[in-house]
């Protein structure tokens, strides 16, 4: 068994990386994947809460690379998901505290046990993006369906070809469909027009997204448990393990005001 | 943009101003050439043209322009019917 090593970035911070990792993490667990996350975000340790985790944090990656602790100790098990597992980041160092080299031999000594190490990205092109891709096999790059955004994911695109650890995929996050209808939101089409990068995902903006965040619950922990988000989070881990499958119809509601109202615009 | 937003006149739809800046800032982005730059190798286009052939400097077009990931100057100067007057 050798993991897979993957890293979800963006450039633009705010997009969605970290709750994309929980929840990609999350999903390939339900999948019965043997999965550690990492939150590479040193000194703004987040994933930690995300996947709900916080309270049982002793050693973080810091401490496996400085020696502190060994790499088990710091590991923490999800034990609502034996088999999902996550290394926090210190909070009170920065990324300095961390090579790419470090990264790269921390996720070795894991290749042996995991399926999938998930790596959360700091935002920004500097030390800590260069820590949270030096270990990759496989870059997922996360937008949202705005012009700052896809500018950052452009360029991140761009620097992971300078890396060679390209190609990225990409994942449109927050999309709104009814806005996209209106003409006032740019669609998955436009921005796959603009971006010379193969699409791996689009998460629909969804409420249940920040009810199951504040909660510390993973909306994809329980498979797909029928909100849209979760569903559009369960086929971005099935497609990373190589399975076909067709993206999700995310044509907006047929309230009769929006019928009307698409009907007016012909779209 | 819709049809019925064409027949009122309306201005185009909030999506495709923003699928129009993102090209273009994207263009710049990709060659790291600024708009800057672009204005003055026009203006030294202008001038080195106008040495030795009559042009219409108001209506000359510099840009960059982009296939895939390969980007170009393109540059459209044109020439006044009467060159001999030069």
């Amino acid at each position: 068994m050798s993991a897979r090593v993957v890293t979800v970035t963006s450039g633009k911070g705010g997009v969605g990386k970290t709750t994309l990792t929980a929840n990609i993490a999350s999903a390939l667990a339900s999948m019965g994947k043997k999965v550690v996350a990492i939150d590479a975000d040193i000194g703004l340790r987040n994933l930690d809460v995300v996947m709900g985790l916080e309270n049982r944090i002793v050693y973080d990656l810091v401490d496996i690379v400085e020696g502190r602790c060994r790499l088990r100790q710091a590991m923490i098990r999800d034990k609502r998901q034996p088999n999902l597992h996550l290394i926090p980041a210190a909070q009170t160092r920065d990324k300095m505290a961390v090579s790419p080299s470090d990264m790269i031999l921390v996720c070795d000594q894991l290749r042996d046990e995991m399926d999938y190490i998930i790596i959360d990205s700091p935002a920004g092109i500097e030390r800590g993006f260069r820590n949270a891709i030096a270990p990759a096999d496989q870059v997922l790059v996360v937008t949202n369906p705005e012009i700052s955004a896809i500018r950052d994911a452009d360029r991140i695109i761009g620097l992971i070809e300078a890396e060679e650890k390209g190609p990225g995929r990409l994942i449109i996050n927050r999309i709104k469909p009814e806005m996209v209808a209106r003409g006032n939101m740019l669609s998955v089409e436009d921005i796959l027009d603009v971006l010379a990068v193969s699409l791996i995902g689009v998460i629909p903006e969804d409420e249940s997204i920040l009810i199951s965040t504040n909660q510390g619950l993973p909306v994809a922990m329980n498979g797909a448990n029928g909100s849209i988000a979760s569903q559009a989070f369960q086929n971005v881990a099935l497609r990373l393990d190589g399975k076909e499958v067709p993206f999700l119809d995310l044509t907006p509601q047929t309230g009769l005001l929006n019928r009307f109202r698409s009907w007016i615009d012909g779209r | 943009m819709s049809w019925i937003s064409r027949l009122l006149g309306n201005k185009e739809n909030s999506s495709d101003v923003a699928k129009r800046r993102l090209q273009m800032v994207l263009v710049h982005d990709r060659s790291d050439v600024s708009p800057g730059l672009i204005a003055q190798i026009k203006d030294d286009i202008i001038e080195v043209i106008a040495r030795r052939l009559a042009i219409d400097p108001e209506h000359v077009v510099v840009n960059l322009s982009q296939t895939a990931r390969e980007s170009r100057l393109v540059a459209e100067i044109p020439l006044l019917a009467n060159q001999r007057q030069h």
